[in-house]
Parts: structure tokens; sequence; C-alpha cells
């Protein structure tokens, strides 16, 4: 009846004390004197600091959540009224452990097209998952289980939180050339050199669009030349699409690099997160895919997918799904949503334009050009 | 699978020149790929391109939600449900509290913003799921010795604490009962925190093995931990007597084990919120460090919503602080922070006490509704059984779920021959019953502890 596991030696990965084994004095003293205070999130950390500030001049800038001109959350309209037409809603039972299947549908047109034949032909394992955290780090447990002697490689920079990801999903990094600090724009040539060195079958983490945190994207001649060398070098594309329709403000053309992956043949993995274009940050909707080679595979990789999301936590929140597949469902809530959305870029994108200014009028001996370049990368073609 | 990997072997493949001897597809042994990798290359005008996933086989369909969806297909009139633990009305309805259609009305009104929470949760949830469990008044709480953060319901809450102890105690082992809720032991399968069994289930009795529970506790290596149900023990319905609490609590001091409560049920299980507590509040007034895991799944209807919390009780508040800060540390690279809306409903409906009192009736009369139909299932059994069998096990048990005592041919024959669906190891929720059906379902139960070998089983030839 006992099951012995295998015990697993934690003690390299940190340096901490192990509890002592000294059992007589543990009735007088704490099991968890040898855990130490963790380090403030550098992301969150800055939000905890900044509500502490009693300055009256003071601005947070820190956290990605979208404000309006007066520094205020926005709720979009369309939110509100899905919201109106579920609440006091009769259903409140378990979603299956995917997740709602009606937002999960309606997330993956968003990503691979409304008319995408992988869509049709039945080829994608997707589940809904806890926004894109919640993505990337199912996708990082499912890459650690099946592909065990895979590593990972993650961009420099990149949003801090994927390298807890990996790490706690116990998936070996490195990492890739990315930002160019001189022209604080793309490293190119070193993004291809790194991609070219990396070992076949190397699994690789992109930013879809609107880099986090440097707000430089690849042009589209630039994925097309990526994604050739990832079909030489045999490499998985994985893509974290946190904010489709904020780079430009036109959600298909924000989904241009995955389109340009798609058409030449990768089987790729995608993060995408509703957080930030449909504001509902605190809701945790995302959606994690997997395209596959046939319908049949695709059934198993979900299964799977399942079988680690079951041990997490059973099964995603309803509430933000209902809203999500309530907005896109509805074909005026969905062009509501879309004028929302470019609305915000929109404001996001003229923010560049009158900051640049204001440094330029300051007279600033410095080059502000970046600041604005760095959208105007999603308007080229 | 196997044939068609290799013939695809001659035209291209993963040459996998890294790790080779490490890369392994899933579950399947050998990798036929690079047993064909010498005599291949790679061209980049081949369309077909083998998946790396290919050798991922199909995961088994979950033992729960299995019988849900067979009873589905199920076309006969007299099918029932017992398999989900979700609660049922009497006309078999799902059922949402109104005191939380009331609390999401307010909020809509209210217009609250979407904005992110702090890792660790909402505050005004993580004081009131507390209280709620400790007591407002409770020393821990008073001193600030609890650390809590809010989880994705009591599985998420678990997985937390799992986390915690494989990276703070490495090698400690969770004792969990046999049997015990069928998600325990991949909760901590996945965290990597290696566990065993303890004696709890009697078949002889359909009760208690107190002498058999307490001497697995005692052997186990000193600083264990040791998870108990709080309340409602899933599945078997089969709870401590408050004496046994005590006894339990000496034995685990005495070994200076860790207790890990996951409680599930507070309020369902008698009703009341407080008397549910009781053996978690037994602990804490001895001043033990221990885990406790809740969920409003059941008491307050929020299924899908995955609300929940991990309490850690610990021997000061700076303790407190620290294991706070490093369970935050956890849950970011797991899901950043969790949902806001299941939150703001718990918060607000313990944070009014006119919508308090409404969710405490609430709660009594799904408890009283389920107690109900316990007692006309017994009465329907002893009064159509005429063997003399002792059915009294299901007056004794507790909460949504009876351990009937059928083995798996019996089940089978409950679903085969009644359209009656539970779980294979003989468990049914009553939460699923209507005072309607008892009747049927006691026909049921007798026919097939009486006759069910009689019906599947080959009969031997002598």
């Amino acid at each position: 009846m006992a099951m012995a596991m295998t015990i697993r030696n934690a003690a390299s990965r940190r340096a901490m004390n192990p509890i002592s084994a000294d059992f007589s004095l543990r009735s007088m003293s704490s099991w968890w004197k040898n855990v130490e205070p963790a380090p403030k999130d550098p992301i969150l950390g800055v939000t905890e600091a900044f509500l502490a500030d009693p300055s009256p001049d003071k601005v947070n800038v820190g956290v990605g959540a979208y404000r309006d001109d007066n520094g205020k959350p926005v709720v979009l309209e369309c939110v509100r009224e899905a919201e109106r037409r579920i609440a006091g809603s009769s259903f409140m039972e378990y979603l299956p452990m995917g997740g709602s299947v009606k937002m999960v549908e309606e997330t993956l047109k968003l990503a691979y097209g409304d008319d995408s034949e992988f869509i049709k032909d039945k080829r994608i394992a997707a589940v809904q998952a806890l926004s894109g955290t919640g993505a990337c780090r199912l996708f990082a447990d499912f890459q650690k289980r099946f592909c065990p002697g895979s590593q990972i490689y993650i961009p420099v920079p990149t949003w801090s939180n994927h390298h807890n990801i990996w790490r706690d999903a116990d998936v070996p990094q490195k990492t890739y050339h990315y930002y160019h600090p001189e022209t604080k724009g793309l490293n190119f040539s070193g993004l291809m050199d790194d991609v070219k060195n990396a070992p076949e079958g190397s699994f690789f983490l992109l930013h879809a669009c609107a880099h986090n945190p440097t707000g430089v994207d690849p042009t589209d001649e630039q994925w097309r030349e990526i994604s050739q060398l990832f079909k030489a070098k045999k490499h998985f594309a994985f893509f974290d699409m946190a904010y489709q329709g904020f780079a430009s403000g036109d959600p298909a053309r924000d989904a241009k690099s995955i389109r340009i992956f798609l058409e030449d043949g990768h089987h790729i993995g995608i993060s995408q997160s509703y957080a930030k274009n449909m504001g509902l940050y605190g809701q945790r909707v995302g959606c994690l895919s997997v395209l596959c080679e046939d319908e049949k595979q695709a059934v198993t990789v979900k299964s799977q997918l399942q079988q680690l999301a079951r041990p997490m936590y059973s099964n995603p929140p309803l509430h933000g799904a209902q809203i999500v597949s309530t907005i896109l469902g509805d074909p005026e809530l969905k062009s509501l949503w879309l004028k929302e959305v470019k609305i915000m870029a929109d404001r996001i994108i003229g923010m560049r334009t009158t900051l640049r200014e204001s440094l330029e009028k300051l007279g600033s001996p410095l080059s502000w050009e970046h600041v604005t370049k760095q959208w105007a990368n999603t308007k080229t073609g | 699978m196997a044939s068609s990997m290799l013939s695809l072997g001659s035209t291209s493949l993963l040459p996998r020149e890294v790790n080779k001897d490490k890369l392994k597809l899933g579950t399947s042994g050998s990798n036929p790929f690079l047993k064909a990798k010498s005599f291949s290359r790679v061209t980049m005008t081949v369309a077909v391109k083998p998946s790396r996933f290919e050798g991922i086989t199909m995961a088994p369909p979950d033992p729960i939600l299995g019988v849900s969806e067979a009873f589905k297909a199920d076309t006969n009139e007299l099918k029932l449900n017992l398999g989900v633990g979700a609660y049922r009305t009497e006309e078999l309805q799902p059922y949402v509290l109104n005191v939380v259609k009331k609390a999401e009305n307010l909020m809509l009104e209210r217009g609250d913003n979407k904005e992110y929470l702090p890792i660790e949760g909402l505050a005004a949830f993580n004081k009131a799921t507390a209280e709620l469990l400790f007591g407002a008044g409770h020393p821990v709480i008073k001193e600030q010795k609890v650390a809590t953060i809010q989880g994705l319901s009591g599985t998420g809450s678990l997985r937390l604490a799992a986390a915690l102890i494989e990276r703070y105690f490495p090698g400690a082992k969770v004792l969990i009962s046999a049997p015990t809720w069928g998600n325990h032991k991949n909760i901590f399968n996945d965290a990597k925190v290696p566990w065993s069994e303890y004696r709890y289930y009697d078949p002889k009795t359909i009760g208690l093995d107190f002498e058999g529970m307490i001497a697995d506790i005692k052997e186990a290596p000193e600083g264990s931990f040791i998870l108990l149900h709080g309340c409602a023990h899933n599945p078997t319905g089969i709870d401590p007597t408050p004496e046994q609490w005590v006894k339990i609590a000496d034995v685990i001091q005495e070994k200076n084990h860790i207790p890990f409560f996951d409680v599930a049920y507070q309020g369902f299980a008698s009703g009341s919120l407080d008397e549910d507590a009781a053996s978690v509040r037994l602990f804490a007034d001895r001043g033990m460090e221990f885990f406790v895991a809740q969920s409003y799944s059941k008491n307050l209807g929020l299924y899908a919503e995955r609300i929940g919390a991990i309490n850690v009780v610990c021997s000061s508040a700076d303790a407190a602080t620290r294991v706070k800060s490093q369970l935050k540390r956890i849950a970011r690279p797991m899901y950043s922070n969790p949902p806001v809306h299941g939150a703001r409903i718990v918060a607000n409906v313990v944070g009014d006490a006119a919508m308090f009192g409404e969710w405490k009736a609430e709660m009594e009369m799904m408890a009283g509704r389920i107690k109900t139909v316990r007692q006309k299932l017994y009465d329907s059994l002893v009064s159509k059984d005429k063997s003399g069998k002792d059915w009294s096990f299901i007056l004794k048990q507790i909460g949504m779920f009876s351990f009937t005592g059928l083995n798996k041919a019996q089940s089978d024959n409950m679903t085969n021959k009644w359209h009656v669906y539970m779980t294979k190891d003989g468990r049914i929720s009553l939460a699923g019953l209507s005072l309607a059906k008892c009747e049927y379902l006691a026909d049921a139960i007798i026919d097939s502890y009486h006759n069910a070998l009689l019906y599947w089983e080959t009969p031997i030839e002598l």
C-alpha cells in the first residue's frame, strides 16, 4: 500500500540550509527558521513602492497596465456590456480542464486567422490558461516532460518572469542577443548568429509583437529571415503574444510574425493573453496552443496539457473566459472591442510622440528617436 | 506508430546532434529517429517534418470527470449521476447561491476595475478567509502568525504548499490517507514531493481504521507532513470523532510531524462554519505550526471561479512574513497573480453582515438537504433489505460523499444494470441525489451488494 517516490535532490538548486535534524528542539522553535525573505519582485515591487509614496507628483511608469489620460485604470465598454449580460448567470460549474471551449476557439482565430486551415483541420492542441504567465508555464512544464533534454533560448532582455517560469519548470536556459544598446534597436546580426550557432532543434522564446521590455520588434523582412534560418536549423518557435492589438492597433497586423512562421511550415507554440488588449488583467485569461501534425496528435497533446494543469489548479477560472467569449462571439461587441483596442494603442503611440517632442524641446542633447522608432517597425511592411 | 516513423526515416528527421542520449520522446522507450539518423540528410525541400511530439501518448481519462461523460451519453431515463462532487438541488439542478448573485450584481453596479491583484491576492479576501478558518479572535490571527495567500481553489493552494515543502524540506515525505481525493497524489507527484499512505478506511466496518491510522503516523520518519481532511473526508465521508482528533494531535506532536489540512467543505459538513473548523482550531490552540488549504468551490458554490487560500500557521509573525514572501515567489512563475472575481465575491459576502447571515442560512440549507437525503436513503435501505445488514454507516458518515462499501464489480452493476453513475471505489455523491430517487437508489444498492457477483463473475467449473 505504501508507495515511496524517488527523493529528488534539491540541494543543488539553490543555496539554502536544509532543516536541521535536531528534532528534540523542534517543539520550541519554528520549522521556518531557515526561510529567508524573498526579494521583492522587480516589476510588482515598483507598484508597491509607488503606492507607499506620499508625494503628489508621483508617476507610476512601472507595471504594464493601461491607464487613461488621467492615470486611471480603464475597463473597456465592451467588457462592461459583456459583464452585464453574464451577471447573475446560473452557470458556475467547473469548466473542463482545458477551459472554455468557446473562448479557446475564438482565441485561436485571433492568432491563426479566422479562416486558418489549421483550425479547420483541428491540428491545434489548445487549452485555456492563467493568462500569459500560466500559458508559458504550462508550455515550459510540457517541454520539460516530453523533451527532457531540451533548453530554452530567451532574448536579452526579456520580461523578467520568463526566467522564473522556465527555471521553476526546471528547463535550463540560454540567452540570445536581441537588444542593441548603442542603436536602441534590434541587434539583428547578433540574433541571427545565436540562432545559427544554437544546436539543431533548439527551443526559442520569441515575442510576437511589442517586445517587452524594449518595444523593439523585427521588421517583417527580418521575421522572414529568422523564419528561414529556423527552418534550416529545425528550431522550435514558441511565441509569447501578450500584446496583440496593442502594438499597431490592428490585431491581424500584430500577428504577422506568427503568420509568417505558419506560412513557412513551422509547428509552433503560442501563449496568448487578454490581460492588456481586453483589460482583463486580474481575471487571468489566456490560452496556450501547440500546432501539431494532425488531429490525432492534437488530441493527444491536449490531453497531456490537461494532465499538467490538473495538479496545478484543476481547471481554469470561468469569469474572464465568459467575458472573452461573450465579446468575441458577438459581432457588435467584437467590433466595439476592436475600436477600443485601437483607441488604447493610438493613445500610447501619441504618448510616444509627445514624450519625444517634449524631450527634444527641453533641449536634450541625446537622441530620442528610438522612442517613436520602437513602435514604427510595426507599421512598416 | 513505430513503423510510420521509420518509414519517414529515409527522407527527413530530427537529427538531434546534442543530448541525443538524454532525449526521450514521451513514454516510448527507444527513439526510432535516432536509429535512422546515420543514413539521412537534412534538406529544406522536404515538406513533411515529423513532430517533436511524435512519441507522446494519450493521457488516461480522469477517473472522476469520466463518470460525468459516461452519464451524459446514457439515454436511459432512470439514470442518476452520483459521480460529480458538485451540489445539486432537489430537482437535480446546479445551484448558484442567492448571496453570490447579490454580490455579483453589487460588484457590477460599483463598476470595480479589473487591475492585477498583488501576487498574494486580494487583501480583504485573505483577511476574511483566515478569520473564517481560525475565528477572528484566535491568538494566531491577533498575533499575525498566519501567512495567508489566495490560491486557485483547493488544488492551487495545495500545490503552492507542496512546492514550498519541496523547496524547504527536501526529502521530507507527505502521508496521505488511504483512500484520499484522487488529485492529491498528482499534486505531490508533479511537485516532486515523495508520499506514502496511512491506513484510514476500514472496509470491514465501513468506518475509520483508527488504530491503523495512529500506528502509521507514529511509524513515519520524524518531521513528516500529515495530510488531514479538516471535515467531510473525501471520498469516504468518515471523519474522526473529537476524541480521536485529540489523539491524532497528540501523536503528531509526539513525532514532530507537520499537519497539513485540506479544508474543502467548511460549513458543508455539519452546516456550521465554526463546528466544521473544530479540528483545525484544536491544532491551532496547541500552538502547532501547520498548513491549511481552503476552497470555496462547494460552500459558496464558486466552483468555476477557482477561489481558495493556503494558510501557514507559524510560531511568530516574523516567520509568517518570510513564509508569505516565499509562497509569492512560487506563485509568480505559475500564474503571476490570482483571479480577482471569486475573491471579490467572497470578500463582499463575508464583509457584509446581512450577506454573511444569508450565506450561513443557504449553507445550512444545502448541508441540511444532504442530511435529509442520507436519512431517507438509510430508511429506504433498512425497509427494503431483509438480510439484516447494518446500513447505519450511511448515517455515521458526513458531507457530500458516502463510501457505500461496494467494490468495483458491485459498482459496475450499479451503472450497467441500474444506470447509477458513481466512481469505481464505491463512492456516491449525495449532493447529486434527490429524495425522490432514494428508493430507486436503495434498490440498486441492495441488488448490487447481494447479487452483483452472481451476475458478473464467471462461475468456476469444479
